[in-house]
C-alpha cells in the first residue's frame, strides 16, 4: 500500500509556503502532518489537501542553545500552533526580538510561511519547516 | 506468568569524563550484581543492555556482546535496547518478562552511557534525534525546548502566573540536590537555593540550567530471576508487582491531551492494574525529572496530585520522606544525573534497595517502605513504568 502523502511531498509544498495534510472521508478527522493512516480513526481512506496555513500560537519558547552545527541560528523562537483544521504542528516564529516575547504571545493568531533548513551531516538533505508570522 | 524478583544490584557513581569505558563501568556493576546474587557469570542465561548512544560516544555499537564475553557470560543471547532514556527500563521490562514465562530463570541486566565523551554541541544534536527527525528537528528541536514548550502550556492550561510556577520548578531542583548530597552514587552533590535556580543560564525559556539534568556517565546493573530461584539464592528478594509500556508519536501529535504524557498515563494505569494496587498504596516513587516540569507533569500523570498542583507540593514538603510520597530520594536525573541507556536500571536499583531498607545508612530511607514505581520516559515516545514491592 502506497503512502499517500510522503515526507517528499510535503517537503516540496512546504517550500513553497503550502501545507499539505491528510483529509479521512470516513471520519472527516485532518492529519498533518501526515501519517500513513488517519490520526483519529487509523483508516486508510485519505484525501491529500491543501491546509489554510492559519492558527493560533499553542504554546512556544525562545533556545538559547542548539545542537552542533545549529548554533549560529541562535536564539531563535519554537512554537506549536494549533492550526485553524484543527492539528498542531511544531515552527518557528519569526519574531521582530525573540528575547522578549512572553506568555501574550499564546493565543495570537499566526500564518504560515517557511524556511529551510539547509541539513547537517546526519539529516537525509535538506528540510523545509514552518515559519509562521504573527497577523496583527 | 511467575513472580520475577531483582536478586542482586550494582551500581556505578554517576559522573562528569568518566576514565572508565562503558563496557568497564557496565562490568564492574555487574560483577557487584553478581556477587550480591550469589550466583557467578556462567548462571547467567542471557542479557538484556540498555545503551543509546554508544555508536557517538566511543564508536562502539552492539555493545551488548563484547560486554557478554568480557565479564564471562560467554556465547550467552545478549539483546540491547534502545528506547533513548527509558532504555534502561525497555531492558528490565523484558527480561521480567522472559523470566515470568519461563523461558529463562536468571537474567542480567545492565545500563550504561559515557554522554559526556560527547560534549554539550553534539550530545544536544544526538539527544535531538529522539525527536521526530522529519517533521519537527527542523524548527530546531531539542529537549529542552520539548519541556519549555510543555511548561509555558502547563502555566497557560492551569492559569498560574509564569513567576510562580518558576518558583514551583525551583522547588523540584532544590530538593534533589538535597537528597542527592546523601547518595554517594550522585554526580552533583551540593546544595542550591531557589535563588541559585532562577539566575541560572536560560536554556530555553522558561528552563534554565538547574531546571535541567546534567549531561553524564555511569552504569548500573540487576539480576533477575524467578521467585524459586529466587528463593534458594537471597534472603531479600524484591519482587516486579506490575509492569507497563507504552508508546506516543512526535510532540505535537499528542497536541490532545499536552502537556499530559497520555503513553505515560497508560503504562502507569498497565502497571498499577497487574498489582492490584493503586498510586495511594506506593510508599516511594524514582521517576523521570530530566527537567523540573518533567518530574511536575510526571508526578500528577502517576495519579499522586491533581493536575496543576504537583507544583504546590513539592514546595511542601509532600515529596520528601514523611511526606505524602517520596519522590527522587536518589537525587534524581537533576542531581544524582542522567547516564540515558543506565538511568531505568539506576531506577530499579534505588528502589530494590529502599525496599530491602538498605538506604538508612546513607540517611535516606524510607521507613517501612512496602511498595515503590518507577517511571521512566525516552525521547517523544517510549514510557515505562513498574511497580516493585518486598511482599
Amino acid at each position: 500500500m502506497d503512502y499517500k502523502l510522503t515526507w517528499q511531498e510535503y517537503n516540496k509544498s512546504l517550500k513553497k509556503d503550502k501545507l499539505m495534510g491528510l483529509k479521512c472521508n470516513d471520519c472527516g478527522n485532518i492529519t498533518c502532518p501526515p501519517l500513513m493512516v488517519c490520526a483519529e480513526c487509523a483508516g486508510t481512506n485519505l484525501e491529500v489537501i491543501q491546509m489554510s496555513g492559519n492558527g493560533k500560537i499553542a504554546t512556544f519558547t525562545t533556545s538559547y542553545i542548539a545542537g552542533e552545527g545549529r548554533e549560529a541560528e541562535l536564539p531563535y523562537t519554537i512554537v506549536m500552533v494549533e492550526l485553524e483544521e484543527g492539528p498542531w504542528i511544531m515552527g518557528n516564529l519569526v519574531a521582530a526580538d525573540p528575547k522578549k516575547l512572553t506568555m501574550d504571545v499564546i493565543g495570537k493568531s499566526v500564518e504560515l510561511g517557511s524556511r529551510v533548513f539547509p541539513g547537517d551531516k546526519y539529516s537525509n538533505g535538506d528540510m523545509a519547516r514552518p515559519a509562521f508570522s504573527i497577523i496583527e | 506468568m511467575r513472580r520475577v524478583a531483582v536478586i542482586g544490584t550494582g551500581h556505578s557513581k554517576f559522573c562528569f569524563n568518566s576514565p572508565k569505558t562503558s563496557l568497564e563501568m557496565l562490568a564492574e556493576v555487574s560483577l557487584d550484581a553478581i556477587n550480591e546474587a550469589n550466583i557467578t557469570p556462567k548462571d547467567v542465561q542471557a542479557i538484556n543492555v540498555g545503551n543509546v548512544l554508544g555508536p557517538f560516544e566511543e564508536g562502539q555499537g552492539m555493545i551488548q556482546s563484547f560486554f557478554a564475553n568480557d565479564i564471562g557470560c560467554f556465547n550467552v543471547a545478549a539483546s540491547r535496547f534502545e528506547g533513548a532514556c527509558a532504555s534502561g527500563s525497555m531492558a528490565v521490562r523484558d527480561a521480567v518478562m522472559w523470566v515470568a514465562s519461563g523461558y529463562y530463570d536468571i537474567m542480567l541486566v545492565g545500563g550504561t552511557e559515557k554522554c559526556t565523551a560527547m560534549g554539550t554541541g553534539l550530545a544536544t544534536r544526538t539527544f535531538a534525534m529522539y525527536g521526530d527527525s522529519r517533521y519537527e528537528f527542523p524548527s530546531g528541536f531539542t529537549f529542552p525546548a520539548v519541556f519549555a514548550l510543555l511548561a509555558h502550556l502547563y502555566a497557560k492550561k492551569h492559569d498560574i502566573p509564569l513567576a510562580a510556577l518558576k518558583e514551583q520548578m525551583a522547588a523540584v531542583s532544590v530538593q534533589s540536590h538535597e537528597y542527592a548530597m546523601k547518595n554517594p552514587n550522585a554526580q552533583i552533590q551540593k546544595p542550591i537555593t531557589k535563588e541559585d535556580v532562577l539566575k541560572s543560564f536560560m536554556v530555553s525559556t522558561p528552563i534554565q540550567l538547574q531546571d535541567a539534568c546534567p549531561f553524564s556517565d555511569g552504569a548500573a546493573a540487576v539480576v533477575v530471576a524467578s521467585e524459586e530461584v529466587a528463593k534458594k539464592l537471597v534472603k531479600n528478594p524484591v519482587y516486579f508487582a506490575g509492569i507497563g509500556q507504552a508508546s506516543s508519536g512526535k510532540l505535537s501529535s499528542q497536541y490532545k491531551y499536552l502537556p499530559r504524557i497520555y503513553a505515560r498515563e497508560l503504562a502507569s494505569q498497565q502497571s498499577y492494574k497487574m498489582a492490584g494496587l493503586t498510586p495511594q498504596d506506593m510508599d516511594l516513587c524514582e521517576l523521570h525529572d530530566c527537567f523540573s516540569i518533567a518530574a511536575m507533569i510526571a508526578a500528577e500523570g502517576l495519579g499522586f496530585f491533581e493536575h496543576g498542583k504537583s507544583g504546590e507540593a513539592w514546595l511542601n514538603g509532600e515529596t520528601k520522606i514523611g511526606g505524602k510520597i517520596p519522590i527522587n530520594i536518589s537525587g534524581g536525573l537533576k542531581a544524582k544525573g542522567h547516564p540515558i541507556g543506565a538511568t531505568g536500571v539506576s531506577q530499579v536499583y534505588e528502589v530494590t534497595r529502599q525496599l530491602r531498607g538498605d538506604m538508612a545508612d546513607q540517611g535516606r530511607q524510607v521507613e517501612g517502605a512496602k511498595y515503590g514505581i518507577i517511571d521512566t520516559l525516552g525521547g517523544d515516545g517510549v514510557l515505562l513504568s513498574m511497580i516493585m514491592t518486598n511482599q
